[in-house]
């Protein structure tokens, strides 16, 4: 058989790059099990333990930022889909003036750079002479949230008829039903993508929050403080848990839809 | 509308001095129509006639800018769509892609709290021969389908009146056919009152009890089928409900049976009481169909028009028929409709031919052929918004 570079180039390629991603991944997993003592560069044996006893070491240090960083990204998220979905309703469905402008200073947060962001927050905070705190930081979180949800959703609410609302009018349904019933359900999964972007982001967030956040720890910034001398074990293990739980999420729907995908086509 | 109550008959609809003005342009100038209960009754007209608009306004889906509204005697114009006991079959179906069938079907009976909805939503389709595709996505369904879906979803209300907006354009030939007849066939069943918004002359004219033939926003002439096509009253009805052969001229004779109009140095003659105008210059027309071809000069007859000799220019054979366009000098080029009663056509291009009519078959316009015969624009639903965001938008930025 002829030799095809093609053929091999291709899958080798494609090997690599996986292995490349993978890389950070697998390591942290792999040393969520490391029996470290302080810091964990070295293998020093497999145990359990940091598995078992997470939220022991530093006091509970580990624990307490995800835990913050779980709340912020919830409130954050909750708030930031909540008006970002009215606002894109608003700028799709109805003309009104400095309707454009709106839309371009929704953009902003997303152009700027986020050190400008954080920093322009903070000395907004300290001049009006708001306490940085838990707070500070979930508004911080939900201003640049709402802009990739209004963004998200603007799609979706482009893209549904206006027909089917008419439709939805013209057979008895007063304005409340009508969104209840036709437009909230289809831009539904607009909605749920822009709620899992905001709270990706903002669970990951370290520049903004770490200019807003005053004595409040969050996970990533946790994280980079503790690189200086040595992330813990622990960490690792939060962290691989989360890689997890987002897989076993993915998973779960595309096998779901996978699913549903074939009973419709049995139907058909 | 009372909840929980169906309307057991269709009611009549009035529209008094409605004007709908979008920013930029006028759809409706003025517009006064009665459509009496149990009524099939169609609007015709070419895209950017006002059509759809109109429809819109009685559906409650936009506000009229002067005039008022009447259903079944009751002032609705300030009642919103829902209020309103007004069905719509959209022309985009507009089904809910979220739901079944059934549930498409109940909804509107959900909302207005009618007791069984399930039931009765199952009656509506086996109605439209869908019943077992109920728990179906409209997605699966076909194009014609999924419009007999947003029939039953619109006649399971019974609304006293209902709107169809164009719902036959996306459906092929065929399927077109069916459903005019099945949409015939349940408007006799359940009586009520049908609005049918069509730009195809065709359905109009087979479904319609009577037909109102719109034109830049203005009703040109309303009647039924058959007195529109033999005697319309306007260069545009002429032509737009089938097809017509018009002349203009002066009247140079007339006599209280008829006029007699001079085309070109040929006489033509027309009734009187077909004729609008009776001095001055006329328009005066034939359909097609109407005429007969001869090969030779015929012998003057005092009951038909003669007109010729003219040429051939065309011949096309269409089965059942066949369109002769025959060039005349100092007219112009005229249709004639042949049925093929032998076999094949009677004559080739480029013959000598006249064509003559019977007098009782002319009729004579109120206004003549010159006034821009037709105009295409577009005036679907989603294009009136479109239409509405931009000016909406310059407005916006003018302010």
């Amino acid at each position: 058989m002829k030799f095809s570079l093609g053929k091999w180039l291709l899958p080798l390629y494609t090997v690599l790059a996986l292995i490349f991603l993978m890389v950070p991944i697998v390591y942290t997993f792999v040393f969520s099990f490391n029996d470290s003592l302080k810091s964990n560069i070295t293998w020093r044996g497999f145990t359990f333990d940091k598995w078992l006893n997470v939220c022991q070491v530093q006091n509970g240090a580990v624990c307490e930022a995800f835990g913050n960083s779980i709340l912020i990204g919830v409130v954050a998220t909750v708030a930031a889909t909540t008006l970002g979905t009215m606002i894109a309703i608003a700028l799709v469905r109805y003309r009104f003036r400095f309707r454009s402008q709106t839309s371009l200073l929704l953009f902003l947060p997303m152009a700027t750079p986020e050190v400008v962001l954080g920093a322009g927050l903070a000395a907004q905070f300290l001049s009006v002479g708001v306490p940085k705190d838990m707070f500070t930081i979930i508004l911080a979180h939900t201003m640049f949230c709402i802009s990739f949800v209004v963004v998200t959703v603007k799609a979706r609410v482009a893209s549904l008829d206006p027909a089917l609302e008419e439709a939805g009018r013209d057979l008895y349904g007063s304005a409340t039903q009508v969104f209840a019933r036709i437009t909230f359900p289809l831009l539904l999964p607009g909605i749920l993508a822009a709620a899992l972007l905001s709270f990706a982001l903002s669970f990951d967030d370290f520049i903004i929050t770490n200019f807003n956040s005053g004595a409040v720890t969050t996970f990533p910034k946790y994280i980079y403080v503790s690189a200086a001398r040595g992330i813990p074990a622990e960490a690792n293990v939060i962290a691989s848990a989360v890689f997890i739980f987002a897989l076993a999420i993915v998973v779960t729907t595309q096998v779901s839809r996978a699913a549903r995908a074939k009973r419709l086509a049995k139907q058909g | 509308m009372n909840s929980g109550v169906f309307a057991s008959t269709g009611a009549d609809l009035e529209l008094r001095g409605i004007q709908k003005r979008f920013p930029g342009f006028t759809a409706i100038e003025h517009l006064d129509l009665k459509i009496p209960a149990g009524s099939f009754f169609a609007l015709l007209g070419p895209s950017g006639c006002g059509k759809t608009t109109t429809l819109r306004l009685v559906a409650g889906l936009e506000e009229p800018t002067s005039g008022r509204i009447l259903i079944g005697g009751t002032d609705v114009t300030n009642q919103k769509s829902f209020q309103r006991p007004v069905n719509t079959v959209f022309q985009s179906y507009a089904l809910f892609p979220h739901m079944t069938v059934l549930e498409n079907v109940a909804f509107g009976l959900r909302r207005r709290r009618i007791g069984d909805p399930v039931a009765k939503a199952h009656e509506a389709l086996r109605l439209v021969e869908l019943d077992h595709l109920a728990s179906r996505r409209p997605q699966q369904l076909s194009g014609g389908q999924q419009q007999r879906v947003a029939l039953a979803r619109a006649i399971v209300n019974r609304p006293a009146l209902l709107l169809l907006d164009e719902p036959l354009g996306a459906l092929d030939l065929k399927l077109r056919r069916q459903m005019q007849l099945e949409l015939k066939t349940i408007q006799e069943e359940v009586g009520l009152t049908f609005l049918h918004v069509t730009h195809d002359q065709e359905e109009a004219m087979t479904m319609a009890d009577t037909v109102a033939v719109m034109n830049k926003g203005r009703i040109e002439q309303m009647g039924a089928p058959e007195e529109l096509y033999e005697l319309p009253r306007t260069a545009f009805v002429a032509n737009f409900l089938g097809q017509s052969n018009l002349f203009t001229g002066p009247v140079v004779g007339s006599t209280s049976e008829a006029i007699s109009v001079d085309v070109a140095g040929q006489k033509v003659v027309v009734p009187t009481a077909r004729a609008h105008r009776h001095t001055g210059e006329v328009t005066i027309g034939v359909r097609p169909e109407k005429l007969s071809l001869h090969l030779t000069e015929p012998v003057d007859d005092v009951a038909r028009n003669v007109m010729g000799p003219g040429r051939v220019l065309d011949v096309s054979f269409s089965g059942v028929s066949t369109q002769y366009i025959v060039e005349v000098p100092g007219i112009g080029n005229l249709i004639v409709f042949a049925q093929n009663v032998a076999f094949g056509p009677v004559t080739h291009e480029g013959s000598e031919v006249w064509m003559s009519w019977n007098i009782e078959h002319g009729f004579g316009l109120e206004d003549d052929a010159s006034a821009e015969p037709r105009f295409e624009a577009d005036d679907t639903t989603r294009s009136i918004a479109t239409q509405k965001r931009s000016s909406l938008l310059t407005e916006l930025e003018g302010a």
